[in-house]
């Protein structure tokens, strides 16, 4: 059987990052492969969706245009064996171009815009492709150590077919200089950090509009190549 | 550290949830102006059944109720079958059983949870009615799988292969409490991230 990949995964205890300190289980988990088999997630179809879900530039236009760089973000959903993954929900959060979010709790001294909320959600199609229109969002500070500030990142939600499929993640901006000093980005092994990072593709550009990312997800498909 | 298969391709990495999910996640219940497409409620308004309400919270190392969790559950509905039709929004108006729901611990004072549901049924031999839980929260790297059962459910806990599978002194960790509330029965479980009473979260 193949072994959980855990080898790209960030432990649940990495102090550097302090608020996985009193949070992250002390006991080593229970192995349960042979347990819980083939337990689907629940499945959403388009009726979830409203008509400007996947465009974080025109869901939440009050009185104009959210301000900022507008950007493409596109890629594909599958399992580890490669097999495209239809009718995934991915649902999508951010901060705005200033780096601020909407949250209530947000107390970073950032100009909130009237016309982005920063959240959406989008359903890959037939080829395991999705697609979303946002603004990039900016760094921000946060309190986990001396003016520790966290690089540009959109979260990501991701409810594949399986239960095993189910990921919370983050997708990152090449080059960000932020990397090396955010706890986050460097809890994973530093041989996987690449697969959170976006490729820019100029391809995939619209021309005069917005520059495009491409963000793969893979997502654990043990249980459904077990008995191929 | 476990090799990787070189047929496979590497799996993206988790992260945390962070602090700020709420007006995407779980908008209305934070009253954030955008639509939820699931909430505390598992079933509809008029879907046939006894209702039972799940309660709980997190504590972290300290004992705090952690204010900032996403809790997820995922269930048989009475009969023992997971629901395959897909989800809308509106099954939370009509007869229907959605067997999924999603909450945040921010709304309610003690940073509690509290859900509606029904009882679930067993899905298979040697499996007690159980609701699979998953946690994501600002702190935690990966999300956190583990299951409630029922403490009313003596003889089927005691069948149950993975209930069976835990040394006996932890099981207790997944097992929610029954109890009798003025507004229907409810089943109440805390979920410790640490501690005595760790919680028993799972390797899927």
């Amino acid at each position: 059987m193949e072994p959980t990949n855990f080898d790209v995964q960030p432990p649940h205890l990495y102090p550097a990052y302090k608020s996985t300190i009193y949070r992250s289980p002390t006991r080593p988990l229970l192995p349960v492969r042979e347990l819980i088999r083939d337990l689907s997630l629940p499945v959403f179809g388009e009726s979830v969706l409203q008509k400007h879900d996947n465009d974080l530039t025109k869901n939440a236009r009050v009185n104009g245009e959210p301000i900022g760089e507008r950007i493409k973000v596109a890629g594909r959903v599958m399992d580890d064996s490669g097999r495209a993954l239809p009718n995934v929900l991915i649902e999508i959060w951010q901060a705005n171009s200033a780096g601020r979010y909407v949250h209530k709790a947000e107390v970073h001294d950032a100009p909130l815009d009237p016309n982005f909320l920063g959240g959406g959600r989008v359903l890959t199609d037939s080829d395991g492709m999705y697609s979303f229109y946002t603004i990039k969002p900016g760094a921000y500070p946060w309190g986990n150590h001396y003016n520790a500030w966290r690089p540009n990142h959109i979260h990501f939600s991701v409810l594949g077919h399986q239960i095993e499929h189910r990921l919370v993640t983050q997708m990152y901006f090449p080059g960000d200089p932020l990397f090396e000093y955010d706890p986050i980005f460097q809890s994973v092994p530093q041989h996987a950090r690449d697969l959170l990072i976006a490729k820019f593709r100029m391809d995939w550009t619209d021309p005069e509009f917005a520059l495009a990312y491409q963000f793969d997800i893979v997502l654990n498909g043990r249980y459904q190549t077990l008995f191929e | 550290m476990e090799q990787s298969n070189p047929d496979r391709i590497r799996q993206t990495p988790s992260q945390t949830v962070g602090p700020f999910f709420a007006y995407s996640l779980t908008a209305m219940q934070y009253g954030y102006p955008y639509d939820s497409i699931v909430n505390h409620a598992l079933l509809g308004a008029d879907t046939p059944g006894e209702r039972i309400f799940i309660t709980g919270r997190i504590l972290d190392g300290q004992g705090n109720p952690v204010p900032d969790a996403v809790v997820e559950l995922w269930q048989a509905n009475a009969a023992g079958n997971y629901r395959t039709a897909p989800i809308s929004p509106k099954d939370n108006d009509g007869t229907e059983f959605t067997g999924f729901g999603r909450v945040g611990t921010g709304t309610q004072i003690g940073a509690k949870f509290q859900f509606e549901t029904l009882k679930p049924g067993s899905v298979a031999n040697g499996q007690a009615p159980h609701i699979n839980i998953v946690l994501f929260m600002r702190g935690s790297l990966r999300a956190l799988y583990t299951r409630l059962y029922f403490s009313d459910e003596t003889e089927a806990n005691a069948q149950d292969e993975l209930l069976n599978a835990v040394p006996e002194e932890r099981r207790h960790t997944m097992i929610a409490r029954y109890a009798e509330a003025p507004g229907g029965i409810s089943y109440h479980l805390d979920i410790h991230l640490q501690g005595d009473q760790e919680t028993v979260f799972f390797d899927i």
